[in-house]
């Protein structure tokens, strides 16, 4: 590392790469990121995969009527989005924000926007495997699913819009240390009190009419309708979500400090 | 779009609450230059860096990099810019040569990466997660982050605090380079021998404005003089060396045979002497010149008391 450059190595010649270029290239960098992260996989892949496969060959809550993995399958993949785009997302989002990686990319030429949507992907990404991996075992376990497909790629998305606003709000107004804590909290939280392995109307009636409000206990129940009934649209469950949605996302725009 | 100069603050004020951090800082920085930015902490170095950066809005004055308004035209200037950041900016399980190559794509004529890597001494850790890379390494790192763009000017937040010499001598070789090929570098530091070493010139900044601004070499020339030394037979004709030099200059011997000239020490001045000491039989010996180095002039500027 020592002696002088040939003349001309560092030229200035600045330049942006083409938009699509930077974004693809930030969205696979967070997916590779994500990927390799052992506390991150426990999350997003081997809970949701251990709870499908547990709960569907033993008896432990009442699912009611028909094959306790048809109930279980939905809730799973409700759970699956929730890992990715809220948990995972809080968690990674708010450790970028304390080491300055977001703060050094703000000097670079990617644009917020462009690297909002770069994570956006990379959540989809996640989840895309997801949802095919649990789709997989959840089959092998004997799953017959119903409904219009895109009825459900709808709830997904809705669902990823509403759990993202409530990450990123965590992660850009908290210290990265209680959104870790706090991002798991909600996590287990809403895995059982959202409708995802434990039925909601085996809570106080009180309680439940609450609990529907929740944007998880929404996502499960929706998509338990189209895929366990081959229901029709879920407008009320959908309603929920894009209120969430704004909120979340709203809330995000306005509080979302970058340093 | 090329005349205007690569960096010109006019009167920037920042203030958080009610502490004012920059107070009317005015600085010009000309395209092709390498610039040192000197100040004890807390001065508002690094605020008015982070305004031109475009990470801070001025509260008052005026602020154009490359000519361009760091608020209002980020999107067009960070292209053209280099940022090091002290605190990195590096997701500790980033690997290093994958960080780097990320920062490339997002330009459009980046530098080589494995030759940028090996010219800074990270060949050989291009897998090595950031959290593994010693201070060193992950301070050059920092470092090629702002070069890969091949960016028209730098921002380098101390560019070798914590490196050992080899290290820091090819830190600056290649702020020399930079030079060379025409890009403009502003750094901050607390080392004045690299500020000597490197820079075209050199702004003190204190209290939120800065205090003297000049080529090193001018800097150190004004105000306070140099001294030459000199020992002899004792007893010489100190009157008489004086008339041969220029008037202001003083000459005292501090103990017998032990002499000491006070005054502008110049080529000259020194050629006088020692063809006075020739005239007069004298053997000149252990003669040293003592010029005022940049840390003598800041601290005359800024005051020796500990900053918070």
């Amino acid at each position: 590392m020592s002696g002088r450059a040939a003349a001309g190595t560092y030229a200035p010649e600045p330049g942006a790469a083409p938009l699509p270029r930077m974004v693809r290239a930030q969205a696979w960098l967070e997916t590779r990121t994500q990927l390799r992260n052992g506390e991150q996989l426990l999350l997003t892949v081997i809970i949701p995969t251990l709870l499908l496969v547990l709960f569907s060959a033993v008896d432990i809550v009442d699912t009611g009527e028909g094959s306790r993995v048809d109930f279980l399958a939905p809730g799973i993949l409700g759970l699956a989005v929730l890992s990715t785009a809220f948990t995972g997302q809080a968690i990674s989002t708010g450790f970028e924000r304390r080491y300055g990686v977001l703060k050094r990319l703000g000097a670079s030429p990617l644009p917020r926007w462009g690297l909002m949507a770069a994570k956006t992907c990379s959540v989809l990404v996640i989840e895309a495997l997801q949802v095919l991996l649990l789709s997989v075992v959840a089959l092998a376990l004997g799953w017959s699913p119903h409904g219009n497909p895109a009825t459900v790629l709808l709830l997904l998305l809705l669902g990823t819009a509403a759990f993202s606003g409530l990450g990123l709000l965590m992660a850009g107004t908290l210290k990265a240390e209680a959104t870790l804590a706090g991002a798991n909290l909600v996590f287990i939280l809403l895995l059982v009190g959202g409708g995802v392995i434990v039925p909601l109307d085996t809570f106080p009636d009180a309680a439940q009419s609450a609990l529907r409000l929740l944007p998880i206990s929404a996502l499960s129940d929706g998509l338990r309708d189209v895929l366990r009934q081959g229901a029709g649209m879920p407008w009320g469950d959908l309603a929920v979500l894009v209120v969430w949605a704004v909120v979340g996302l709203g809330a995000a725009a306005r509080f979302f400090k970058w340093e | 779009m090329q005349s205007a100069a690569a960096l010109e603050v006019a009167g920037l004020v920042k203030r958080y609450g009610d502490k004012t951090a920059v107070d009317g800082l005015d600085l010009t920085v000309e395209r092709g230059t390498v610039t040192a930015f000197l100040g004890p902490n807390g001065a508002g170095k690094t605020t008015t860096v982070e305004t031109c950066e475009g990470y801070r809005r001025p509260d008052g004055g005026t602020v154009r990099v490359l000519g361009l308004d760091p608020v209002t035209q980020g999107s067009e200037l960070r292209p053209r810019i280099g940022v090091m950041l002290q605190s990195g900016g590096i997701y500790p399980t980033a690997r290093a040569e994958e960080t780097l190559r990320h920062m490339a794509t997002l330009h459009a004529h980046p530098l080589d990466v494995p030759a940028l890597m090996e010219r800074l001494g990270l060949g050989s850790c291009g897998r090595t997660p950031y959290r593994r890379l010693s201070g060193g390494q992950q301070q050059r790192l920092a470092l090629a982050l702002a070069l890969v763009g091949r960016p028209e000017l730098v921002f380098l937040d101390e560019p070798t605090a914590g490196l050992d010499p080899q290290a820091r001598h090819a830190t600056w070789d290649l702020v020399r380079d930079l030079r060379a090929d025409g890009v403009t570098v502003l750094l901050t530091t607390h080392h004045m021998e690299e500020a000597e070493e490197l820079s075209d010139e050199v702004a003190i900044v204190d209290g939120g404005k800065v205090i003297a601004q000049g080529p090193p070499d001018v800097l150190c020339k004004g105000g306070a003089e140099n001294t030459l030394r000199f020992a002899g037979r004792p007893g010489l004709d100190l009157p008489s060396l004086l008339k041969a030099l220029p008037t202001g200059t003083e000459a005292a011997e501090l103990h017998p045979g032990s002499y000491r000239l006070t005054g502008t020490v110049d080529p000259q001045l020194l050629a006088t002497v020692t063809s006075w000491c020739a005239q007069n039989g004298v053997l000149p010996d252990r003669i040293s010149v003592e010029r005022r180095t940049l840390e003598d002039v800041f601290l005359e500027l800024t005051g020796k008391e500990l900053r918070s």
